[in-house]
């Protein structure tokens, strides 16, 4: 991970990461290692709960991508996580395959339908944004309420039969689901670095930081968001495709529920650390911790995360990692450009 | 047809108190920049509070108005001067973010002091009073009188904001918050002067809307929807222009509902997603400066 | 008598240090002209001295009363007023709204709307239109004229000439002996130094956030204020 550049003919070069980023490399990859592994070690409960907080590390980095970089904080996720638990439906009922293969289908379909969503809601400016989001969201809810084909108000299951086609034994589908939510959680932290390192990442930083600096340096701003959000809406349908798969029923209410994928993911980003690709990670680490303690509370938990959000965006507005990163400098991901000076011999040579 | 008629009229009285909703929302927006994601949910909690005070004290929903309409007022300028001040200055993210959390803090207090189960003010004979045209058509007093008032309060926002020094204050705030203090404005104070009028207005709205229809603490999203939709109809910029977009909004939603039940709401979103789509300006654009 | 002192005044944006301990003294009825290149601090002291920069208490001294720490809206109040660079008048209000905004805390004083009108005629005329539709040099005037609304002891003038006609300017400059002969004080940020030493009595020049040459306007050297503004 030790990527170096030369810059021109000085003694200078790029690196991306010092000694803790490297260490918080092997951690990922430790950590990913002990998951992969999971279902010899986890029962089937644990590995369900797994399940869950994988599925909200997806959701949280995806919600932080359009939020804390591509600055469309959208109230609005929940439109594609429904779609693509709805589409994984239709495709397993409709032609009885594997429910397994609706996954590229429905991000597929999530990807086609946010273009059309999003050349609509940019035209809304800045915070106007964020309840456009939502008004798309509550059209969603509504149609899939009124909809015979998806069972209208009280939605569908997955027959039996159907959930048979994933795999014979129970364990054996639990497993591969298991794995389907871990696959897409790496592909998407990992997708996300990949896409900061690259050029779009850059660009992003630069709106996020300035978007009129931006503008005025020729970014087509709004292409670049429209890449944002499409690649969100991509990778939130099939993470939805899989959430709606490990629970064999949908309901209108469950697909584009505000509260669970949208208002969760916004607590944790945002207590965790908006705008760093650590923070939804640690984010949803302190959400299931202390749900652990607080979830008998029901809605005092809820009035608790409020007003924990609030206060860390009054004081702490760069979320707990935010704060100690830039504290110590920290970087658990191979992301800041650094210019250090060579000395030595390399100082002379050219790469 | 008759029928539609009818829902029309329903409609466009009741589009009245969506562009009370609304002119809360956009004062707010138009003097600090700030969208403010819990209005609904503080619509809601006025509604909470009347039904309170109606219990209390044993009044009616009308007579409730002369405690709720100061006492919301008033939280609306702490709301502001001691929690939302605070978000403003550094991008559009802490606002909306802080807002979001304060609806959620919102339902949920209410989902505990009030529970879930639906509640509703009760108006009395007023409520079932219906001046008849003919047999089959008729309007009832109470649209009428909510009717009447939104404009009544829509005509004085007017006043206040052109013709006053008041007004011009906000107007100025929202033009240029470092000159405006130049001229000894106290921002913090004229911000928290826009949230405490925002909420009066609202209060009355939803007193309003609670006689009409059934709450619970979770109403409140759609509400803030509701007036979001009449002001991107209207077109930013004018209280007249809002006022028509809810009247559009409520007449679009009735005309829904008299082609399927639980369609009025995907009526109204679609109406709002058409303007959007093909007026982004609005109705009634700002005129460009 | 000392109306306003400003003692080893600093300013920063950041981790940018706009001012190095900048100190001077501005006497009632005198103009006090404060010129220097781009960059050189100008705005920064006089956005500091109308609050809108907060600064140490004791840095700024006005009529004996330490006023660093106040805010723009306080010190409108003890009779400062700022005439903004660029002169930034509100767009949705009216020329009138705009100088009545200027007037709205009521301190006492001889300017009134209709003084303003006498000081600057044509604006009487154009009172009920928006402020935009005015040429660059009578939105100088409306912003003067919002400015005086407040009767400010010391009116602070941040680039009174820039973008004008000189005509336009010249005839800017003539009024301000009237304003001097109510009592105010002036201090007129200038790029144009010829009509900073032709109109003030007292010069200041910053260079890089110091003061790099002061003293009585007609008693300074040509080459001595060319050194002092460029830093050679």
């Amino acid at each position: 991970m030790n990527a170096a550049v030369a810059v021109a003919d000085l003694p200078l070069k790029v690196i991306r990461g010092d000694r803790v980023t490297h260490l918080g490399m092997t951690f990922w990859t430790i950590l990913v290692i002990v998951l992969a592994f999971g279902p010899f070690w986890a029962d089937r409960q644990s590995l369900r709960l797994l399940s869950e907080i994988l599925s909200y590390v997806a959701l949280a980095s995806l919600w932080n991508l359009l939020a804390g970089f591509a600055g469309l904080v959208s109230v609005g996720q929940q439109t594609f996580v429904g779609i693509g638990g709805y589409t994984l439906y239709l495709f397993a009922l409709g032609l009885g395959v594997n429910p397994l293969l609706g996954l590229p289908v429905a991000a597929v379909v999530g990807g086609i339908a946010s273009v059309p969503i999003f050349l609509l809601l940019q035209r809304l400016r800045g915070p106007q944004f964020t309840i456009g989001s939502w008004v798309v969201a509550e059209v969603f809810l509504q149609i899939a309420q009124q909809l015979a084909v998806v069972g209208g108000g009280s939605g569908i299951s997955l027959p039996a039969a159907v959930v048979r086609s994933i795999a014979q034994s129970r364990d054996a589908r639990e497993f591969l689901i298991y794995w389907g939510f871990l696959a897409i959680t790496v592909v998407v932290v990992g997708g996300i670095v990949m896409l900061l390192r690259s050029r779009y990442g850059l660009a992003l930083t630069a709106i996020r930081d300035n978007e009129m600096a931006a503008r005025s340096n020729g970014m087509d701003v709004g292409r670049i968001r429209l890449v944002a959000f499409v690649v969100a809406a991509i990778l939130t349908s099939a993470t939805g495709s899989m959430i709606f798969l490990q629970k064999l029923s949908i309901t209108p209410f469950s697909a584009f529920s505000m509260n669970n994928w949208t208002v969760y993911i916004i607590f944790m980003t945002v207590i965790g650390g908006i705008g760093r690709v650590e923070g939804p990670i640690i984010g949803v680490a302190i959400f299931f911790l202390l749900r652990q303690y607080l979830a008998d509370l029901a809605s005092t938990y809820l009035i608790i995360l409020g007003v924990v959000a609030i206060l860390i965006m009054l004081k702490w507005p760069k979320g707990i990692w935010g704060s100690i990163a830039d504290r110590y400098g920290w970087q658990l991901f191979p992301l800041a450009r650094r210019l250090v000076r060579l000395t030595g011999p390399q100082a002379t040579g050219s790469p | 047809m008759i029928g539609t008629l009818n829902a029309m009229i329903q409609g466009l009285l009741l589009g009245g108190l969506y562009a009370l909703f609304a002119a809360g929302l956009s004062l707010i927006f138009g003097v600090m920049r700030m969208v403010n994601i819990a209005h609904g949910d503080l619509i809601v909690a006025s509604a909470y509070f009347a039904y309170f005070v109606m219990q209390m004290l044993g009044i009616g929903p009308f007579t409730s108005l002369l405690i709720v309409v100061p006492v919301v007022a008033a939280f609306g300028y702490a709301l502001q001067r001691w929690l939302l001040n605070y978000t403003l200055g550094a991008g559009d993210l802490p606002p909306l973010l802080v807002t979001i959390a304060l609806s959620i803090i919102l339902q949920n207090v209410l989902l505990i002091v009030f529970t879930a189960d639906v509640h509703r003010l009760q108006a009395g004979p007023i409520e079932i009073a219906s001046w008849a045209f003919n047999s089959e058509l008729s309007v009832g007093v109470l649209p009428v009188l909510q009717f009447v008032t939104s404009v009544i309060i829509i005509g004085a926002l007017q006043l206040l904001f052109y013709k006053s020094s008041f007004g011009r204050a906000f107007r100025a705030t929202s033009d240029d918050q470092q000159v405006a203090q130049l001229m000894g404005i106290e921002t913090r104070h004229i911000f928290s002067l826009a949230m405490a009028l925002s909420l009066a207005v609202v209060a009355v709205a939803g007193v309003f809307l609670a006689i009409r229809t059934n709450f619970n603490p979770f109403t409140g999203p759609l509400l803030l929807i509701f007036g979001f939709e009449a002001i991107v109809m209207g077109g930013l910029g004018s209280l007249w222009g809002t006022l028509v977009g809810g009247i559009l909004l409520g007449i679009a939603q009735a005309i829904g509902g008299q082609i399927q039940v639980g369609l009025p709401f995907v009526a109204g979103h679609v109406a709002f997603l058409a303007v959007l789509y093909f007026l982004p300006q609005g109705l009634f654009p700002k005129v460009s400066q | 008598m000392t109306l306003l002192s400003v003692n080893d005044l600093t300013a920063f944006y950041g981790d940018f240090q706009a001012l190095y301990g900048i100190s001077l003294a501005i006497e009632a009825g005198q103009i006090v002209a404060i010129i220097g290149a781009n960059g050189a601090g100008k705005s920064t002291l006089l956005n500091s001295i109308a609050g809108l920069i907060p600064n140490r208490s004791d840095m700024i001294v006005l009529d004996g009363e330490p006023v660093g720490a106040l805010r723009a809206p306080q010190m409108v109040m003890r009779g400062v007023a700022l005439v903004p660079e660029g002169r930034r008048l509100f767009p949705s209000l009216t020329v009138k709204e705009n100088l009545l905004i200027g007037g709205q805390l009521r301190r006492p004083g001889p300017w009134s709307l209709k003084r303003v009108f006498e000081l600057f005629p044509m604006l009487r005329e154009r009172a009920d239109n928006p402020s935009h539709s005015l040429s660059g040099g009578q939105q100088q005037m409306v912003a003067i004229g919002r400015a005086l609304m407040s009767n400010p002891r010391l009116l602070l003038c941040d680039e009174l000439s820039l973008g004008l006609a000189p005509i336009v300017v010249k005839e800017i400059y003539a009024q301000l002996p009237t304003i001097l002969g109510e009592g105010t004080a002036v201090v007129i940020v200038e790029q144009n130094v010829m009509q900073a030493v032709a109109a003030s009595s007292h010069l200041y020049c910053l260079q890089e956030g110091h003061v790099s040459l002061e003293g009585a306007s007609n008693q300074l050297d040509h080459d001595a204020i060319k050194a002092a503004y460029f830093g050679v």
